[in-house]
């Protein structure tokens, strides 16, 4: 198994958790191999999530801005209102594997904690949740939703109260029940082989949209378009169309209030090379080597680090990443109510503000296909607030 | 070269005695105090301190070394100040050994070169990393080889004794710091039962000697690892002190 991508990834962990990691490591290797295992997430994504997730050609706003066709890779239908939900359910399923009893998770924006709570439900196993005690208040439909589901969320006052914290709570809980224990990490960061394995889980994302893409085209899309906190959903994106040099991939980092300002939450375009959470990555980070408090207004964005295969990506040049501000993600979140009818993500609005930046100077046959990677009912408070202190300011 | 680490263990065991490793969190309350308390803890017959760099995200502590770390980082104690204030230790204390402890990122951030030129500079003989595992240490320990800078492996409870004897290759003056319990650091009311039999397990394979830490914060659960180990380690129980405004000492 790959452990590491370029000068990334690899496993910075305590060393309690090195046995757990090559314990899974050998797991996920044989879940992958066993044609059951596929064949039961597979039906579990059909079934019970939904999918597949269709492709939506955005009409009204491609011919507003006028240039390209923006197309809507809808993970926003999904159970549970995000792409999530694919990750989980292939981990839940590999801890039921593996004969785990309980399952932990990190959540920042909350879409991880309800997909967590959601298949821990199905699955009939306990669930415990970190959140940042910031991210519960901002995100509080999402933390009624997961003590619904009956999982126990924990509210991580420490640190800066946000994801990463919620990560290390999270770290804690695993190093001291491994043996029972399976921590379900919601993103393509942490140390191998979770990159690698919510990669995977993911990619089904990919897949899908490029078969889409040349049924309803008859060719491939332009541009694969999406937002990346820690990533995983433009690695589900990008997995399916990574073997077509046609097809430039574009991920979307939060940008705050902008780069100079210093608060963002752009690990690969403000960040420098550093360790944490297991893995070598672009970090956003101290001269001494401590972790800075990331911003954004989505908090599913918010976290300092981004996943190692990302970092490389950029190296190799095989994917450009970008840096979006909360008010152009914020316009682009009103332009997909206002003329489409969805109601984006605060973190999808991010690749979809990408997109409207790039569609006008491109032509009407181009094709930009935007990972919607989650619906936008836990952001609709945010998103008013943010206008209302924009119209005081 | 200085040798101070296996001297240490030597001298203990000379004593018939196991050697005492304590850790402490450098700048709580503030960094002046820290060395303080390392004077304090050397006249109390520490053979060995582990200097305690603070971090952001301390994922794999528990509560009160967390918040020892989050009340240095107020106290703007950076890894460069830590080495500093090891160097006016050093001066002072010629014989005992010394022990930058830290997570991997600060040392990482500074350069592994730079970092093992300033430890050695500052009379450090070995480094601990919380999250430099076996597979992803070779780049400090060649950095700090040169230097005459050791390393310090962690041995935790489902460690196979075959990753033990990989774990203590090619390390010299240095020490085996064998985790008690699955979990983060801190004082635990009782030490698993099984770890005597681990203990001895290890002890039977490993050229270095056996340290055990996390957990221990009385003199007696002390004594009872000492009779499986080449010493002990004493952290928590220590930083409660500094907190509280008490001298450090052991339950």
């Amino acid at each position: 198994m790959k452990t590491h991508y370029g000068a990334y990834g690899g496993q910075y962990v305590a060393e309690t958790l090195m046995a757990p990691l090559k314990e899974l490591e050998a797991a996920y290797e044989a879940a992958k191999a066993d044609p059951d295992f596929m064949r039961e997430f597979g039906e579990i994504l059909r079934d019970y999530v939904g999918r597949e997730t269709p492709i939506t050609v955005a009409r009204r706003l491609s011919e507003h801005l006028g240039g390209a066709t923006i197309v809507l890779k809808r993970e926003d239908l999904n159970h549970t209102g995000a792409h999530k939900v694919n990750n989980t359910i292939g981990q839940a399923l590999l801890a039921r594997r593996m004969g785990k009893k309980r399952l932990i998770a990190e959540t920042g924006a909350g879409m991880h904690g309800v997909a967590t709570a959601t298949v821990a439900a199905l699955l009939g196993m306990p669930c415990e949740v970190y959140m940042g005690a910031i991210d519960v208040e901002r995100q509080s439909p999402n933390v009624e939703r997961m003590k619904m589901l009956g999982a126990k969320v924990h509210a991580v006052t420490e640190g800066s109260a946000t994801l990463k914290d919620a990560m290390n709570e999270a770290l804690r809980d695993w190093v001291t029940n491994c043996d029972d224990t399976f921590y379900v990490i919601g993103t393509v960061a942490g140390p191998a082989p979770y990159p690698e394995m919510v990669r995977d889980f993911q990619s089904v994302i990919g897949r899908e949209a490029r078969r889409q893409c040349l049924e309803k085209f008859g060719r491939l899309p332009d541009e694969a378009i999406a937002c990346v906190g820690g990533g995983s959903n433009a690695m589900g994106l990008f997995a399916g169309f990574i073997d077509d040099a046609s097809v430039k991939l574009v991920g979307v980092e939060a940008g705050g209030k902008g780069i100079s300002t210093g608060e963002h939450a752009a690990s690969i375009n403000g960040g420098r090379l550093g360790v944490l959470h297991g893995a070598k990555t672009m970090l956003l980070q101290t001269g001494d080597g401590n972790i800075i408090d990331t911003y954004s207004v989505s908090a599913g964005l918010d976290y300092p680090g981004v996943g190692p295969e990302h970092c490389h990506l950029h190296d190799t040049g095989r994917a450009e990443y970008t840096v979006i501000t909360d008010d152009e993600a914020i316009a682009a979140f009103d332009a997909l109510c206002r003329y489409e009818g969805i109601i984006p993500a605060l973190e999808s609005s991010h690749a979809l503000a990408e997109a409207i930046k790039r569609a006008p100077g491109l032509p009407k046959n181009a094709i930009l296909l935007v990972n919607l990677s989650g619906r936008g009912d836990k952001d609709m408070e945010n998103a008013r607030r943010y206008k209302d202190a924009k119209k005081n300011s | 070269m200085q040798r101070r680490i296996a001297d240490a263990f030597a001298k203990a065991k000379a004593e018939n005695r196991g050697a005492f490793v304590a850790y402490l969190t450098m700048g709580c309350p503030t960094l002046a105090a820290s060395e303080k308390a390392v004077d304090d803890i050397i006249a109390q017959g520490a053979d060995i301190i582990e200097l305690g760099v603070p971090f952001s995200d301390p994922f794999a502590d528990g509560g009160v070394i967390r918040s020892a770390a989050y009340e240095a980082l107020k106290q703007g104690v950076s890894l460069k100040a830590v080495l500093a204030a090891a160097k006016r230790l050093r001066a002072k204390h010629p014989e005992t050994g010394f022990v930058i402890f830290s997570y991997y990122n600060p040392i990482f951030s500074m350069g592994p070169n730079a970092f093992a030129g300033a430890a050695a500079d500052a009379g450090i003989d070995a480094v601990l990393c919380v999250d430099l595992p076996l597979e992803e240490r070779g780049e400090l320990v060649e950095a700090l080889n040169p230097h005459g800078v050791s390393y310090v492996p962690l041995i935790a409870p489902n460690t196979p004794i075959e990753r033990v004897k990989a774990s203590e290759e090619g390390l010299e003056n240095s020490f085996l710091y064998v985790i008690t319990v699955k979990g983060t650091t801190g004082e635990r009311k009782a030490l698993p039962e099984d770890l005597a039999t681990r203990l001895d397990a290890i002890r039977s394979v490993a050229r270095l000697p056996v340290a055990a830490g996390f957990g221990i914060s009385t003199r007696a659960q002390a004594d009872e690892v000492c009779r499986h180990a080449d010493g002990y380690v004493v952290g928590t129980a220590l930083v409660k002190c500094l907190v509280e405004g008490r001298p450090p000492c052991l339950g």
